[in-house]
């Protein structure tokens, strides 16, 4: 099986890289499960594919890693690929921000805002897509701002308790998954 | 007509939110509702890894997706305890506290801050972290740590070269370089399910609920 994060990197077989991270066999093996699990599920409950696929393309195109973007955006259908494209457009920032509990760490506080769908958006994505796509920048760039109400809109929209988890995690992979690219493929260009 | 029952998020019970960071043990309080022990099938319970974990709500919050819990479980395990080379398990500790800092993850930075002082046995330089910030003035090879931590954390991402050429002068070599890479991302991911899906309480205050 591919690994995609080997595939993203660059990383060939027998090269100091890839020496690497066979130190960290398993880490390196539960990486790409974790991607498997999410994109290519056993049992996708009620998350479809294109759900998947469609918040994966929004959280690389918002962190602008141009590998991971490339390789989510190319498992879309075109129209689909376009409206995720528009948003990514308008709703790229910079992070984290946002606010803490308030006391001490409130001189800490970095407010910013809380980004919406465009119109246009919300009608070729739809209201349950919409709303991922909502929580989704909160947690990419703000994740500080969560909140219950941020979880209800996702259930109102649509999404079940256990879709929330899946869809938190297939977010929160990315942030993990993207940086790792991004990580070694610097140590990379310095070996 | 059908319509589908819109699920409610969770009131938490009375409890008071840490306002500062700490090394306090503190505790976790789900929006969504865990798994009931007694509901929990075998996958589910295997996808824990660690059978202690079926008393956490926050595991049993996430058992709901059996396949993804247990693959970031062992990828977790593998980043910070494989003893085998790399980076010091005191170090990678002070990334994933580094990286929840910076996130703004007070029950994160908590328990992976606890670990970096028993380690590192450096008490005084992990309380200014979390005290001051990831500006805090620490030594020159932990504030190479805490730097890169933070290169790989905030957006846009700006880990590059000069982050690399700084570590090797501090003494990390290539392996090591990559279990930050992987401690601190993985933090990425952790930070936002834990600031995400519950609410972080001061253990004295917790109702000790499920």
């Amino acid at each position: 099986m591919t690994d995609v994060i080997d595939t993203l990197v660059g990383i060939a077989p027998g090269s100091k890289l890839d020496a690497i991270r066979a130190q960290r066999s398993e880490a390196r093996k539960h990486a790409q499960a974790s991607y498997a699990s999410l994109f290519e599920p056993k049992d996708q409950g009620s998350v479809t594919a294109d759900e998947r696929h469609a918040i994966a393309a929004f959280v690389a195109g918002l962190h602008g890693e141009p590998k991971t973007s490339a390789f989510y955006a190319a498992k879309l259908p075109a129209a689909l690929g376009a409206a995720v494209a528009a948003e990514v457009a308008a709703a790229r920032s910079k992070g984290p921000y946002g606010l803490f509990p308030k006391g001490p760490l409130s001189s800490e506080d970095a407010p910013g805002p809380t980004w919406k769908v465009s119109e246009a958006g919300r009608k070729a994505l739809g209201a349950r897509l919409s709303a991922a796509f909502e929580h989704t920048h909160m947690l990419v760039f703000h994740p500080r701002d969560a909140s219950a109400p941020s979880l209800q809109a996702l259930l109102d929209a649509g999404w079940s308790t256990t879709d929330v988890v899946t869809v938190s995690q297939l977010v929160s992979f990315l942030a993990y998954q993207i940086r790792v690219v991004a990580g070694l493929s610097t140590l990379a260009s310095t070996l | 007509m059908s319509t589908k029952t819109t699920e409610k998020t969770l009131t938490p019970p009375p409890h008071t939110e840490p306002v500062v960071f700490t090394r306090d043990m503190l505790d976790w309080l789900p929006w969504l509702e865990p798994l009931a022990e007694g509901e929990m099938t075998e996958r589910h319970v295997a996808s824990l890894v660690d059978a202690a974990r079926i008393k956490s709500p926050y595991f049993r919050l996430l058992a709901r997706d059996p396949a993804v819990l247990e693959a970031r479980t062992r990828t977790d395990k593998d980043i910070f305890y494989n003893p085998e080379a790399g980076l010091p398990r005191a170090e990678r500790e002070l990334a994933a506290a580094a990286t929840s800092r910076l996130n703004g993850c007070i029950y994160c930075a908590s328990v992976h801050a606890r670990f970096a002082a028993t380690y590192s046995k450096r008490v005084d330089d992990v309380q200014r972290l979390l005290d001051e910030g990831v500006d805090a003035k620490l030594d020159e090879r932990w504030e190479a740590i805490v730097a890169a931590s933070v290169a790989l954390t905030a957006l846009p991402l700006t880990f590059g070269k000069e982050h690399v050429e700084r570590l090797r002068k501090v003494g990390l070599d290539d392996a090591a370089i990559a279990d930050l890479i992987g401690a601190a991302s993985f933090f990425n991911w952790a930070n936002r399910l834990m600031l995400s899906l519950g609410v972080p309480a001061t253990q004295a205050s917790a109702a000790k609920s499920s």
